[in-house]
């Protein structure tokens, strides 16, 4: 039995921004993977709820007229992972997201609880972060759109801002950036299933037509700092750069310049280092070889 | 065909399977109310005060009790049977709830209410005010003068001090040329993490308190109730349905005297107590951590000239199962690796953590971390191959304890040794494996492990059932010996089948479900007991339940009960097989004969006297991504000596279980405890790092089957076994693999970065700039 002070249920998007607008105070749900466990735990408890979770509209993958690669927010994560767009696209972002939870979780947790819960843990955000992906929001001024580096604000927070109704609907990956692009994601874990990530390592590069320069590389870490990030400096050895494996020394050295992880008793940050090092490595060797380079 | 030695489906098989088989919840009275406990915010405190207004005021809550509110009558947990001799009694130091705070967790008060979400606020809601005292988490700074200090009975924090001397330790490690292996290992507290928490509900009846739980031991419930509640025994019953295991942890007293205390606060309404997943981490039991310390003296050619072994054991606040454990695990090093120069000594102490009790294989795995991680070491030192230095110093054949009775007829370890070895081919990869030198290098490893059955000598070992004839010729079957997952049930009807002559093992009605009222007296499910000790009482019980089946058809029939005998639920002639009747006529008739009348029973309690040797081991081949920080278990074997097998198939489950214990043993359980506050960390399964389907490779399980000879089923301890010898046979494959010997488990990858960056096998150059 859950201490839920009530429930709305929206049946559009127009609705749910009404909801939110009459009740500002209550807690979006959607899947409720997260949502439920915290009312459990006492923190979300006596709270009113609006749910999401009905509006199909806000479901499934496609192409929209901008070529972006558009994710409804309630699309769940099997669904992301088996979605045949996503697999020729961005296939890293489905398997990174089939790495949450269980089975079930994954069936019943979606893109839009992920990223709104705005945990820097959380398996799909350190890959849309590399991937430059849009937020997308519906307000009662219509829609916002933001990269996600700007959704992300602080452990815990990102902006929705309630008092214009928003909702997020959207999660978009623009053409520029995934056209020609290949990606790898790491998670690192002390199981290998359910299990919430001590480190996740995103990186994906465009190499150039004779695939011996690295055009562009992008990496981005979960839980090295406490929101999502980008490692500018490790990108700034790569691009330009013959992939060798002293590029992929000196690119994953150059990530300590720009992570923070944290010492706590989940990990310490000596630890977090090291094997951020070695993941980006791995990642950037295992991204050339999908985008059919190799390493000299 | 024998209805024992088959691999039968369990005979709750398709319930289980369908969800239909009910446990303590699916029984629940409608209306019951909900208990939910306060636990203490502090480590180590006195209540001063609780402020219940604001929780009495919520809507839906009926009653707030508090420490203050309950009964001053200490009383012990264990799972024990009773003694009566006092001095052997288990130590009596809870009450319902506590004034006195000894760990981060303690329950100090109760909130009773209709429905749970008020329950839950009701207990959020009490304003507690603490008088803060200093606390101790670590089992030798407990030890220390001017520790803190749990129990007024106990000063200096020792629960109890026991030791083993042979021979003469200070002259034997005189000899010349004697090399030293000296080390400290240490093992990690971790919980049993069943799938279903505890719970149980409790109402009152004509005066009498019925209590509904999930336990593995009903009858000593019942004592422990009474003694809790200042009630005659007999005021109690406790009905045990289907529980959704225990591993040991419910083979304590939990919250059921709590539960029945307060329904008759309430005025004998029906009240429930459901432990959370959180509070069964913390306010159940717990695994002993204990800490090791070993000096071994080697002779060159390979053999031990003298041990000494002191074992440190964190009971938490509270006795539970007490020095029984440490007991046992010290004990193991003298019968394991025999030598003729000893000195054994364990302590068990309190401290400011969750209470440790019972846990499958009750201090045998920290034993079997401990001497096989040091028997590793000592291979080691001389240079020898490990599995060679096993063979030559491992118990020997027809070695006989005196204390327990045991002796080891079949040389057994050695057999499942070699068993092992060449399931996994060891001298191959061994060879194989040495020439990796690269980030991802691969090893194999071994560990043993020998464990007692039953209880016997140390406490009462006895067991009773009852048998009825039904009309239709089936057999309905009692017995205190409790189902708990692990297959018991099943194992008595073929047993039964078996001994009666029945046709099938479905011919006997297993009643799964104990009542104290009804069911004949049994001491529950623990150690590695059921099978071995329900043995003799169902041989028994069987052959007076024979004797009646065969005197009533002898008298029917105007035959001889000599001449008889039952095969296949039928009477037959010795002689020549013919049949005289069926047990279903037979029943029929003699139910409903006119003149004599008869439902034809047995009933017999019978006490064991005797103990046994199982023995294993378990092979594991590892692949270490050392830059990874990573463990790969490629392929893990254990081999049992349990006697003959029951059930081959369920036997194998069992293994499968416990090897997955293991497994999270050696390299990922652990429950975190914050040093500043000594709040538990990661008391839930998230967090606590209990390991997955994807973490196991294949588990091979494979067995020897030497009968055991005291035993009417020549069966042994099969239970607790298999989560004896994984975890330091997957240290030692880690050891082979990259040179690094580990004396702590779980060796996570915090563990490994540490000790590997110490081994030099990792050098992160930005940390030595620093």
């Amino acid at each position: 039995m859950y201490d839920i002070k009530a429930i709305y249920e929206a049946e559009s998007v127009e609705d749910a921004v009404e909801l939110r607008l009459a009740h500002p105070e209550a807690q979006i749900i959607a899947g409720g993977s997260d949502v439920l466990v915290q009312i459990r735990e006492g923190r979300r408890a006596g709270k009113e709820l609006i749910s999401i979770y009905g509006i199909d509209a806000m479901r499934g993958v496609s192409i929209d007229e901008e070529d972006n690669l558009r994710i409804g927010s309630l699309t769940s994560f099997s669904h992301i992972t088996n979605n045949p767009l996503v697999k020729k696209i961005c296939p890293v972002l489905g398997e990174a997201v089939d790495q949450i939870g269980s089975p079930q979780i994954r069936n019943i947790g979606t893109i839009g609880g992920n990223t709104c819960n705005g945990v820097t843990s959380a398996d799909s955000a350190s890959t849309l972060h590399a991937w430059e992906a849009i937020i997308e929001l519906t307000g009662k001024n219509g829609i916002r759109r933001l990269p996600i580096k700007d959704f992300y604000i602080k452990a815990g927070t990102v902006d929705i801002r309630a008092e214009e109704g928003e909702i997020q609907t959207a999660v978009l990956i623009p053409k520029e950036s995934y056209e020609n692009t290949f990606g790898h994601y790491i998670k690192y874990g002390l199981r290998n299933a359910m299990e919430i990530a001590t480190l996740g390592c995103s990186v994906n590069v465009r190499l150039s037509p004779d695939k011996r320069v690295i055009e562009r590389c992008r990496i981005a870490y979960g839980v090295a700092g406490p929101v999502p990030m980008r490692a500018p400096s490790a990108e700034a050895v790569a691009n330009g750069q013959a992939p060798t494996m002293a590029l992929a020394e000196a690119f994953s050295l150059a990530v300590l310049e720009d992570i923070n992880p944290r010492d706590s008793w989940r990990a310490a940050k000596a630890f977090r280092q090291h094997i951020a090092v070695e993941m980006a490595k791995r990642a950037l060797i295992e991204s050339v070889k999908r985008a059919g380079g190799e390493i000299a | 065909m024998r209805k024992v030695g088959q691999s039968v489906a369990r005979v709750d098989a398709f319930d289980k399977a369908a969800g239909r088989t009910k446990y303590y919840e699916d029984r629940m009275p409608a209306n019951a109310l909900y208990v939910r406990i306060k636990h203490a915010e502090k480590a180590h405190a006195f209540v001063k005060s609780i402020d219940t207004s604001a929780a009495s005021a919520i809507d839906g809550v009926v009653k707030v009790l508090t420490c203050f509110d309950v009964p001053d009558i200490p009383f012990p947990t264990a799972g024990h049977p009773w003694s009566m001799d006092p001095g052997h009694q288990d130590v009596a130091d809870r009450l319902l709830l506590n004034r006195h705070v000894r760990y981060f967790g303690d329950d100090i008060a109760v909130v009773i209410a209709e429905n749970e979400v008020a329950a839950n606020q009701g207990v959020r809601a009490l304003q507690v005010e603490y008088e803060e005292l200093p606390f101790v988490l670590d089992v030798q700074k407990a030890m220390e003068e001017g520790a803190p200090q749990l129990h007024e009975r106990f000063p200096g924090n020792v629960l109890k001090h026991t030791d083993l001397r042979r021979g003469n330790y200070a002259e034997a490690i005189k000899e010349p040329g004697l090399i030293k292996v000296e080390k400290w290992y240490d093992t990690p507290t971790v919980q049993h993490c069943h799938i279903e928490n505890f719970g149980c509900f409790a109402y009152e009846e004509n005066g009498r308190i019925v209590v509904v739980t999930s336990t593995q031991i009903p009858h000593i419930v019942r004592r422990v109730v009474g003694q809790a509640l200042g009630r005659p025994w007999g005021d109690i019953e406790i009905i045990k349905p289907y529980i959704g295991g225990g591993f040991g942890n419910k083979q304590d007293v939990l919250y059921e005297p709590l539960c029945a205390w307060c329904s008759t606060q309430v005025g004998g309404r029906c009240v429930r107590v459901d432990c959370s997943r959180e509070e069964t981490f913390v306010s159940n039991r717990v695994r002993h951590a204990i800490r090791f310390h070993i000096t071994t003296w080697l002779r060159k050619e390979g053999t031990i000239a003298a041990r000494k072994v002191e074992c440190y054991s964190n009971q938490g606040a509270y006795a539970s199962h007490g020095h029984s454990i440490a007991a046992k695990c010290m004990g193991s090093f003298g019968q394991h690796y025999p030598c003729d120069h000893l000195e054994l000594d364990s302590w068990t102490v309190f401290t400011n953590r969750p209470a440790a009790g019972a846990m499958r294989g009750y201090g045998m795995p920290q034993a079997s971390f401990a001497d096989e991680s040091n028997i590793e070491d000592c291979a080691a030192a001389l240079g020898m191959d490990p599995y060679k230095f096993r063979m030559m110093n491992v118990m020997p054949k027809d070695f006989h304890d005196a204390f327990s009775g045991n002796t080891n007829y079949f040389d057994s370890f050695r057999l499942c040794l070699e068993k092992g070895a060449a399931y996994i081919d060891y001298e191959r990869k061994k060879k194989e494996f040495a020439g990796d030198t690269g980030p991802v290098r691969r090893g194999i490893g071994m560990a043993t492990f020998w464990y007692n059955t039953a209880v016997y000598p140390i406490s009462l070992e006895t067991s009773s059932n009852r048998m009825l004839l039904n009309l239709d010729g089936t057999v309905t079957f009692q017995c205190g010996e409790t189902e708990i997952g692990q297959g018991a049930d099943t194992a008595y009807a073929q047993m039964v089948a078996e001994a009666v002559g029945l046709s099938s093992y479905k011919d006997v009605r297993v009643k799964s479900c104990q009542d104290t009222d009804i069911t004949p007296t049994g001491l529950g499910a623990y150690a590695s007991r059921q099978t071995y000790v329900a043995g003799f009482a169902i041989r028994q019980t069987a052959d007076l339940l024979r004797g009646k089946i065969l005197a009533s058809a002898a008298a029917r029939k105007e035959l001889t009960a000599e001449d008889l005998d039952v095969v296949d639920s039928c009477v037959v002639l010795k002689s020549d097989g013919s049949p005289v009747i069926t047990l279903s006529e037979l029943a029929m008739t003699a139910q409903y004969d006119p003149v004599h009348s008869e439902h034809i029973t047995a009933e017999s309690t019978y006490t064991i006297r005797s103990n046994a040797y199982s023995f294993g081991c378990t092979f594991a081949e590892v692949e270490v991504d050392i830059p990874m920080c990573k463990v790969k278990i490629v392929n893990m074997v254990n081999v049992h000596d349990c006697g003959s097998l029951i059930n081959p198939a369920l036997a194998a489950a069992q293994v499968h279980g416990g090897m997955s214990m293991a497994i999270g043993f050696g390299l990922s359980e652990q429950l975190l405890f914050d040093e500043k506050t000594g709040k538990p960390l990661n008391n839930n399964l998230l967090d606590y790092k209990l390991s997955t389907f994807m973490d196991h490779p294949h588990l091979e399980a494979q067995f020897i089957e030497n009968p055991e000879p005291t035993s009417p089923f020549g069966t042994k301890a099969l239970g607790e076994p298999p989560t004896c010898s994984g975890a330091p046979a997957l240290r030692n494959a880690i050891y082979n693999a990259t040179g690094v010997a580990i004396d702590r488990n779980p060796i996570n990858p915090h563990v490994l970065y540490e000790e590997f960056s110490r081994a030099g096998l990792i050098r992160d150059a930005w940390k030595e700039e620093t």
